[in-house]
C-alpha cells in the first residue's frame, strides 16, 4: 500500500517537473513555426492596366483585392496600388465616388480610405517595372516605392487585357512575359522578396507566368493560353459589367478568411474551376520551394504579426528549423545561393543562334561571288583589265 | 490579228455577247443582293457602346402628351413657332435657352412655302453635363411643323429634357432643339454652330463642343404601332451603321416594333414573298439615296461627320399600341449608350444598304455589281482604242512608207463636247434665271416656269445634232465618230465610277440606264429606233421611271397624269435642294450626265 502511494506521489512529482519542459518544448516548437515562412513582412502591389469607362470592371477587381489585403492587415505603406483610371469619379458615374463589386450595390469597395499611388497615366509598363525593381529616382516618395528586403512576401495582383505573352497597359504599350521574367530575376538578384505571389486575371492569362524562372515564386491565372476570361454580370443601374469571373470568386473566397485562419494555397487554386468561370484557371507552384499546402493564405495575403505570451524564458539555441522540403522532388538539390555574372559576355559572343531551317553553307556566296566575277571578266574580257590595274 | 481585234465586238461576236452576260450579271447581282443568305447579320461594333445594358426608368409620358397639347396651342395662337413659350419651358427645366433667326431667300417659290423669302426661328436649350468639361454634346431635335404634325415630338422632348437634367451621369451636354422649317431651319442652325457661314448666318451665342451624335425626333400621335428608322441623308449619304444598330438593339430590347423604309423584316427569307419583301426594301433604299435629299432632318448632320438618324412614330392599324413614355425609354437608352462614347461612331460601316433592320450589304458586296457595268464601258472603249489603231496597222502591212491616213481634225470632235457642255451649262442656269421673263410670257407660276423650262432645253438638245452638223464643213468621217465615242466612252466611265464611290444608287441607276444603250450606239444602227431607245433611257426618263417605280414601292402607285406631275415636282425639288442645301444631283445631271448623253446622241446622228 505504500509502494502504491509512493508510486503515485513520485509519478505526481515527475508530471509537475516535467510539465514546464514539455511547455518550453511547445513554445520551442511554436516559436521554431514562427519562422517556418522566412518572411517578417508583406508587401503587394497591386495593378490595373486599363483605362475607359467600358474597363470599369478591372478597376473594380483591383479595389476587391486591396480591400481584402487591407483587411488582413498590411497597411496602406505596404501597398503599391496603381490604377489606370479613375472610375469613382468618372463622369459616367451615376454614383460617384464608388466602385461597386457586387450588383445591386452591395458592397463598394472604393470605400473612404482607399490610397492610389499611381494613377492615371503614371501607369506604365516603365513605371511597373522600376517599381518592381527599386530603379526610381531619388525624388520619389515613399508611397510610391516598393522597399521590400529579403525578408518580405510580395503578393503582386495584375488585371487589364491581355493576350499570349503580353498585358496591355493603357492602350498604348504592352509588357511581355519575358520583361515580366526578367524583373523577378533582378528582384531575386537584389534579395528584394523571400516568396512571391503573382495573380494574374485577364484572358490567356496563364502566358504570363510560363516564363518565370527566378526561385520562390508562386503564380495564378485566371484563364490558360487560348481561353477568354470572362467578366461576371453587369449592373443596369451603372451600365458596365462590374467584376470578372475570377477576381469576383477570388473575392468571395477572400471574404471569408480571417486574420487566424489557416486556409493554404491548396484552397487557392480551388478558387474558380472551370463550372463557375468558364475558363480554366492555372497556377504554377514549381518554382516554389516550400509545398503549397503548407502556405497559409495569410502569408500573401496578410500581414499577421505572430505573437504567443510566455511567462517562461525560452532557449532559442537550437536553431531554425531550415524551410520544410517539398515532398517527392527531393531530387531538386537546393545549392547554396551565389551571385550570378553580371554580364556573361562568353556565352553571349561564342552563341550561335539556333539554326531551325537549312541554310546554304557559307562558302556557297563565295562560291557566287566567284561565279559572277568570273563572268564578268568573260564578257568583258582580259585585255580590259589593263585599263584598271 | 489586228483584222482579229477590229471585229472583235461586232454583234454576234464572242466579246458582245460576253458584255452582254455581264450586264445580265450585274443586274442579277444587284438583285441578289437582298437574299438573305448572302447578307450578313448586324452587329454592334463600337465597344464603348456595349450591349444594351442600361436600366431605363422615363416615366413621364402623361407629361409629354399634356406638354404636346400646351405646344399645339401655343403654336396656334402664335401662327408659327411660340418662341416666348418655349424659352420659358426650356428655362423652367434647367437648360441654358438660346434662340436663332434666320431669314433665307429662296431661288424660286417651293409649293410649299410660295413665297420667296423664308424667315424663322430657331430654339435649343442646352443641358450641361454636371461633372464633364464642354468639350462634347449630343444632340436631339423635333421640328416644329405647322399644323398638328410633331407635337408630341416637342412634348416628348421637354419632358426628356426634365428627366435628363435629374440625372448625373452625363458626360457630354445635350442639346434639345426644336427647328423651323424643317430643314432650313436645320441648315441655319448648323451653320451657325459650326461658323461655316456659307449663306451669310451670324454665329450662334450658345455652344456646347462637337456634336457627336444627332437623334431627330417624328411623333404626331398620342398612341404609336412601330418607330421608322429614316437613315438616308443629303447627296445619298447614310450615318454609321453603329447607329441603326443601336436602335434595333434597343428596339428589340424594349419590344418596339421598328421598321426601315416604313416595312417591317419578314422571317420567310426562303419564300418568293419574303425574297420580294427584302428586294423591295433595298429598292426603297437605293431610289431614296439616289435622289440625293435628305430624307429627314438628321440628313444635314452627316455632312459635318455627325453621325444622325430620324426616329418616326408611325400609328398604323396593328392591335400592340405603345406609348409615349416606351418611346422615351428607348431615347433614354440610346442616348446614355451615346453618352459612353469615347470618340466618334467609326467602328462600323459607312457605306452599306439594308434590305432589313437587322441584315447589311456592305460596300465590298454590292460595288462588283457596279464594277460589271463599268467593264461594259471599259471593253468597248478598249476595243475602239484597238479598232482605231487598226487601219494604220494594215497600211504598215501593205506598203512599208505608205502615209498614215490623216486623224480626224481636232476640231470635229471637240466641237460635240463642247457644244453639249454648253448646253448642259444652260440647262444648269437658264431655268431659274429666266423664271421671270418666263413667267411674264406665259400664264404659269415660278415653280412650273422653272421646270418647264429646264424640260424644254433639255427637249432642245436633242435638236443639236442636225444643226451642228450644218454649221461644220465637212462630213462626219467614220474615224470622227470612233474618236468621239472612246472619249465619250471614257468621260462616261469616269463620271459614273466618281459617282458611284458617293453615291453608289445614284451611279447604279444611271449605269443601268445609260450603259446599254451607250456601249451599242453607232451611227450605222436603225436611225428611228435606236433614237427611240437612246430617248426613253435618258436620264430625264429614267427619273420618270424611278417616281413611278417608288410609288409602286410605297404601295402607292400613281396615273400617268400624276406621275409626270410627281416628276415634274421631284425635279423643282432637286433644283431647290441644289441651291439651297448644296445637293449635287442637279448639277452632275445637268452639266455632266446629260451632254454625256448628248455626245452619243450627236454620234447617232454623225453621218
Amino acid at each position: 500500500m505504500d509502494y502504491y502511494n509512493l508510486m503515485r506521489i513520485f509519478a505526481f512529482i515527475h508530471l509537475l517537473v516535467s510539465i514546464p519542459h514539455g511547455y518550453s518544448n511547445y513554445v520551442e516548437t511554436k516559436a521554431g513555426q514562427f519562422f517556418s515562412s522566412g518572411h517578417t513582412n508583406n508587401w503587394a502591389v497591386l495593378v490595373c492596366t486599363s483605362r475607359f469607362w467600358f474597363n470599369y470592371r478591372h478597376v473594380a477587381n483591383t479595389l476587391s483585392v486591396y480591400r481584402s489585403v487591407k483587411r488582413l492587415g498590411i497597411p496602406d505603406s505596404h501597398i503599391v496600388l496603381m490604377l489606370a483610371d479613375d472610375m469613382a469619379c468618372n463622369y459616367r458615374n451615376p454614383k460617384p465616388a464608388t466602385v461597386f463589386s457586387h450588383k445591386n450595390m452591395e458592397l463598394n469597395v472604393y470605400g473612404d480610405d482607399v490610397e492610389v499611388d499611381y494613377r492615371g497615366y503614371e501607369v506604365t509598363v516603365e513605371n511597373f517595372l522600376r517599381v518592381l525593381t527599386g530603379r526610381l529616382p531619388p525624388s520619389t516618395p515613399r508611397s510610391k516605392r516598393l522597399l521590400s528586403d529579403d525578408r518580405s512576401n510580395i503578393l503582386i495582383y495584375l488585371t487589364g487585357h491581355g493576350g499570349n505573352g503580353f498585358l496591355k497597359f493603357q492602350d498604348s504599350e504592352e509588357i511581355s512575359n519575358m520583361e515580366l521574367a526578367d524583373a523577378f530575376e533582378q528582384m531575386w538578384q537584389k534579395r528584394r522578396y523571400n516568396e512571391l505571389l503573382f495573380i494574374i486575371d485577364t484572358c490567356q492569362g496563364a502566358s504570363m507566368y510560363e516564363r518565370f524562372y527566378s526561385p520562390n515564386l508562386m503564380a495564378l491565372a485566371s484563364s490558360q493560353v487560348g481561353e477568354d476570361s470572362l467578366s461576371h454580370q453587369p449592373d443596369l443601374a451603372i451600365g458596365v459589367h462590374l467584376m470578372d469571373k475570377y477576381t469576383f470568386y477570388l473575392l468571395e473566397f477572400l471574404e471569408e478568411v480571417h486574420p487566424a485562419s489557416q486556409a493554404n494555397m491548396n484552397d487557392l487554386f480551388k478558387v474558380c474551376p472551370q463550372s463557375q468561370c468558364v475558363s480554366t484557371p492555372g497556377h504554377r507552384t514549381d518554382l516554389f520551394q516550400r509545398d503549397p499546402g503548407s502556405v497559409l493564405i495569410t502569408d500573401f495575403f496578410g500581414s499577421v504579426r505572430k505573437v504567443e505570451i510566455t511567462k517562461d524564458t525560452i532557449n532559442l539555441t537550437s536553431p531554425v528549423e531550415p524551410p520544410i522540403q517539398r515532398s517527392g522532388s527531393g531530387d531538386i538539390q537546393i545549392e547554396s545561393l551565389t551571385y550570378v555574372d553580371q554580364l556573361p559576355v562568353a556565352e553571349i559572343i561564342h552563341q550561335k543562334p539556333k539554326q531551325k531551317d537549312w541554310h546554304p553553307p557559307d562558302g556557297f556566296i563565295l562560291g557566287l561571288w566567284t561565279l559572277i566575277l568570273l563572268v564578268f571578266f568573260q564578257t568583258y574580257g582580259i585585255k580590259h583589265l589593263k585599263h584598271i590595274f | 490579228m489586228g483584222l482579229f481585234m477590229q471585229h472583235l465586238c461586232e454583234p454576234d461576236t464572242l466579246c458582245h455577247h460576253f458584255l452582254m452576260v455581264c450586264y445580265l450579271a450585274a443586274i442579277v447581282w444587284f438583285m441578289g443582293l437582298a437574299f438573305e443568305p448572302f447578307t450578313l447579320r448586324t452587329y454592334m461594333s463600337e465597344n464603348a457602346m456595349g450591349s444594351t445594358m442600361v436600366e431605363e426608368r422615363f416615366s413621364s409620358g402623361e407629361r409629354a402628351l399634356s406638354l404636346a397639347k400646351e405646344f399645339d396651342a401655343h403654336k396656334r395662337k402664335a401662327g408659327g413657332m411660340p418662341m416666348e413659350w418655349l424659352v420659358k419651358a426650356m428655362q423652367a427645366r434647367g437648360l441654358e435657352v438660346f434662340t436663332q433667326s434666320f431669314s433665307r431667300k429662296l431661288p424660286f417659290p417651293d409649293e410649299n412655302k410660295e413665297r420667296y423669302m423664308v424667315r424663322g426661328t430657331n430654339v435649343y436649350g442646352i443641358l450641361r453635363a454636371p461633372r464633364a468639361p464642354r468639350t462634347e454634346a449630343l444632340v436631339i431635335t423635333a421640328p416644329c411643323s405647322p399644323g398638328n404634325s410633331n407635337n408630341q415630338a416637342v412634348g416628348l422632348l421637354l419632358a426628356l429634357a426634365q428627366y435628363f437634367r435629374n440625372q448625373i451621369f452625363w458626360a457630354k451636354d445635350i442639346i434639345f432643339l426644336v427647328n423651323e422649317h424643317d430643314l432650313i431651319g436645320m441648315q441655319a442652325w448648323l451653320e451657325g454652330y459650326h461658323h461655316t457661314n456659307i449663306t451669310g448666318y451670324s454665329p450662334l451665342q450658345g455652344r456646347a463642343g462637337s456634336i457627336q451624335a444627332a437623334l431627330s425626333l417624328e411623333l404626331s400621335s398620342d398612341v404609336i404601332t412601330s418607330l421608322d428608322l429614316i437613315l438616308e441623308g443629303l447627296n445619298g449619304q447614310l450615318p454609321n451603321l453603329d447607329l441603326a444598330n443601336l436602335f434595333y438593339a434597343f428596339c428589340q430590347k424594349l419590344g418596339v416594333l421598328c421598321t426601315i423604309q416604313g416595312k417591317l423584316q419578314r422571317n420567310d427569307w426562303d419564300t418568293a414573298e419574303g425574297y420580294t419583301h427584302a428586294a423591295q426594301t433595298m429598292m426603297l433604299m437605293v431610289l431614296k439615296q439616289a435622289c440625293g435629299r435628305s430624307w429627314g432632318d438628321h440628313g444635314l448632320f452627316l455632312r459635318y461627320h455627325i453621325e444622325a438618324a430620324s426616329i418616326r412614330g408611325i400609328n398604323g392599324f396593328r392591335h400592340y399600341k405603345m406609348d409615349v413614355a416606351t418611346i422615351g425609354r428607348l431615347l433614354e437608352g440610346m442616348v446614355r449608350k451615346l453618352n459612353n462614347l469615347l470618340e466618334r461612331l467609326h467602328q462600323s460601316y459607312f457605306f452599306y444598304l439594308l434590305p432589313s433592320l437587322s441584315r447589311f450589304v456592305s460596300i465590298g458586296y454590292y460595288m462588283p455589281a457596279f464594277g460589271l457595268l463599268a467593264v461594259i464601258l471599259l471593253l468597248r472603249a478598249l476595243d475602239l482604242w484597238v479598232n482605231l489603231g487598226a487601219p494604220a496597222l494594215e497600211a504598215v502591212d501593205g506598203v512599208t512608207e505608205a502615209e498614215q491616213p490623216s486623224g480626224p481634225g481636232v476640231l470635229t470632235v471637240l466641237t460635240p463636247v463642247v457644244i453639249s457642255h454648253l448646253t448642259g451649262v444652260a440647262l444648269y442656269l437658264l431655268p431659274v434665271h429666266l423664271q421671270e421673263m418666263a413667267v411674264e410670257h406665259f400664264p404659269v407660276s415660278e415653280t412650273e416656269a422653272v421646270v418647264l423650262t429646264a424640260v424644254a432645253i433639255y427637249t432642245a438638245g436633242l435638236a443639236l445634232p442636225h444643226n451642228t452638223q450644218r454649221l461644220l464643213s465637212g462630213e462626219g468621217t467614220e474615224q470622227g465618230w470612233k474618236v468621239l465615242k472612246l472619249t465619250a466612252l471614257l468621260y462616261l466611265a469616269v463620271l459614273l465610277g466618281c459617282t458611284a464611290l458617293i453615291n453608289f444608287s445614284l451611279g447604279f441607276i444611271l449605269a443601268v440606264t445609260l450603259v446599254p444603250i451607250t456601249a451599242s450606239m453607232t451611227p450605222h444602227m436603225p436611225k428611228a429606233l435606236s433614237a427611240l431607245a437612246m430617248v426613253l433611257l435618258s436620264p430625264a426618263f429614267t427619273i420618270l421611271y424611278c417616281v413611278f417605280i417608288y410609288q409602286e414601292l410605297i404601295e402607292a402607285p400613281v396615273s400617268v397624269s400624276e406621275g409626270w406631275m410627281l416628276f415634274l415636282s421631284v425635279i423643282s425639288q432637286g433644283i431647290l435642294d441644289h441651291a439651297l442645301y448644296g445637293s449635287l444631283v442637279y448639277p452632275l445631271l445637268a452639266l455632266f450626265i446629260y451632254p454625256c448623253w448628248l455626245m452619243f446622241w450627236n454620234i447617232l446622228f454623225w453621218s
